[in-house]
């Protein structure tokens, strides 16, 4: 049995997907609710039914070929933070977090595909993948529910398709995410209106961290909302192509700020350096923000192209539950800042300042004149 | 003025058209949010609350003694009650979508892209699936062909449409 420890020793597979052709899209998930016939669905279902779903259930998804050593756990089985972990890793969702016993959470070593058992439907199964890769995502994820499906009495109507708890996941039942890194956009005030025109087509918009319209760290997740009418493959490319288009936007606006401001921008990425470096009390809206920025300058040649990953995986490291379980300890808020600072400091320790790293880079490029510095 | 669903005071005020009346729906904050008023996602609010405004007119609340009121629908497989669907706007298992198909129609009203599942299909359920589809075809060229008063086509839709629903 796999243990929690050495699931999350590591981090997953698409945290570490590096440098994409958009270096806007840090990742893209899909996900499938489906459910069994005559059985009630979990919010409905009386406890010991719920207890029988779960014992069809979980031997099928741990007998899947990409299962094999999965790490699998009933709820009731993790402690609070463990859970925590999961939610801040995407490997489950917060509605799962908050369930115990008759519900199970089965997920890959790599964590590209994780599958919820008794969550709002009997499965919601998902499979994440870095940078822009949603036809890939959801080719590997349904190859994998063709072989639960051979198993398992899918409650599945000829014109309702896959039956849902919620009206609003019936038909695919397909979730199809991505997360977007747009601190271009937010930068030249452009956020507004792209996001807007996003809303416009049907596809949801949120930031992935913050309140309201607020959104730490630039960064946002699109989704679709229908699931009912249109095939996988027409909702998939439509998500795919307005991603690339908000990505191409993002690009585009980096490169205008570069050209018109390049004074802001360093002096943005320089501070930001300079605190996440530095700093030894940094809250997460703080070390989001900052970590944006570096990433940022990752992508723009500020820093050598690896600083992306690293601050990819820290987004992760620096919430709460990653913290605490780091520590080891229940962490008051100001010992959090203290940790999350630490390991700011450790991380980046090696990171050369931004002012070495382009001095050093105009150098190059005098040798190799026309290459462009901003092309990921 | 009070809130047609319980004692307290009505802050959300609507009027409905429906059945060829205008009636006059009061709710307090709490019971506006419980039956989705709020929620700008267009659900039909007469087929929303109209059931529960002629009980509230005659004196029952929502909650309690009434969920088992003669006569009200339950989905035999798992005992989900239309109340229950009102409530919370989910179904109780897979054949509730059958029971409660009438309550269903508002709901996916401006909910999605369209009303019929286009895309993947169980694999044993793929022949039945087609079958399905192809059944809905010769129905619709059956209303057709008897709209235009061709008859003879009608007869031969008629027997292809028997032969394929005998299959099912
Ligand atoms: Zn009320
Ligand atoms: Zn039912």
């Amino acid at each position: 049995m796999m243990r929690f420890s050495t699931l999350i020793r590591h981090p997953a597979d698409w945290m570490t997907g590096g440098q994409t052709e958009h270096g806007a899209v840090l990742t893209s998930r899909i996900r499938f609710a489906r459910n069994l016939r005559g059985h009630s669905f979990p919010g409905w279902a009386k406890r010991e039914e719920r207890a029988e779903t779960l014992a069809v259930l979980r031997p099928a998804v741990e007998e899947l070929s990409a299962m094999k050593d999965a790490f699998s756990r009933e709820l009731g089985d993790l402690t609070p933070v463990q859970k925590q972990v999961l939610v801040e890793r995407h490997l489950i969702s917060r509605e799962h977090a908050a369930r115990s016993e008759g519900s199970a959470a089965v997920i890959e070593r790599r964590q590209s595909f994780s599958i919820m058992i008794n969550e709002e439907d009997h499965l919601r199964m998902q499979a994440i993948r870095s940078g822009l890769r949603l036809s890939e995502a959801f080719e590997s994820l349904s190859s994998l529910d063709s072989e639960l499906e051979a198993k398992l009495d899918y409650a599945f109507d000829p014109t309702l398709g896959y039956l849902t708890t919620c009206p609003t996941n019936l038909g695919t039942g397909l979730r199809a995410s991505a997360m977007l890194h747009l601190p271009g956009l937010v930068l030249s005030d452009q956020i507004g209106p792209v996001l807007q025109a996003v809303a416009k087509i049907g596809l949801a918009v949120r930031g992935l961290y913050g309140e309201g319209t607020e959104s730490l760290g630039n960064l946002y997740q699109m989704s679709n909302q229908s699931t009912l009418g249109e095939s996988e493959e027409t909702i998939i490319a439509r998500l795919e192509r307005v991603i690339a288009q908000v990505a191409g936007h993002e690009l585009n606006a980096r490169d205008k700020l570069m050209e018109d401001d390049p004074q802001m921008v360093a002096d943005k990425i320089g501070r930001a350096y300079g605190v996440l470096r530095y700093a030894h009390l940094i809250d997460s809206k703080e070390a989001l923000n900052h970590l944006s920025l570096l990433r940022l300058g990752g992508n723009l040649g500020f820093f050598s192209a690896e600083t992306v990953t690293l601050c990819d995986t820290l987004l992760m490291d620096i919430q709460q539950a990653h913290l605490q379980l780091h520590a080891g300890i229940k962490l008051s808020p100001d010992h959090r800042d203290t940790i999350r600072a630490e390991i700011m400091r450790s991380r980046l320790q090696s990171l050369e300042s931004p002012d070495k790293h382009t001095h050093n880079k105009e150098e190059t490029d005098r040798f190799t004149e026309g290459d462009n510095p901003q092309n990921e | 003025m009070n809130c047609d669903y319980c004692e307290s005071k009505a802050t959300v005020f609507l009027t409905q058209l429906a059945e060829g009346q205008m009636k006059k729906v009061c709710l307090c904050e709490r019971c506006a949010k419980e039956r989705g008023v709020t929620d700008p996602t267009g659900f039909s609010l007469a087929d929303m609350l109209l059931g529960k405004f002629e009980k509230a007119t005659t004196g029952t609340t929502f909650r309690g003694k009434e969920r088992s009121v003669g006569g009200a629908k339950v989905c035999p497989e798992c005992g989900f009650t239309i109340d229950d669907l009102r409530k919370v706007r989910r179904f109780g298992c897979g054949n509730c979508y059958t029971v409660f198909s009438e309550e269903l129609a508002p709901m996916l009203r401006g909910m999605h892209k369209g009303l019929s599942h286009i895309g993947k299909v169980p694999e044993g359920l793929m022949e039945s699936h087609t079958r399905h589809q192809r059944l809905e075809e010769l129905r619709k060229k059956l209303e057709q062909a008897i709209a235009s008063e061709s008859y003879e086509i009608a007869a031969g839709l008629r027997d292809e449409i028997q032969t394929l629903d005998e299959v099912s």
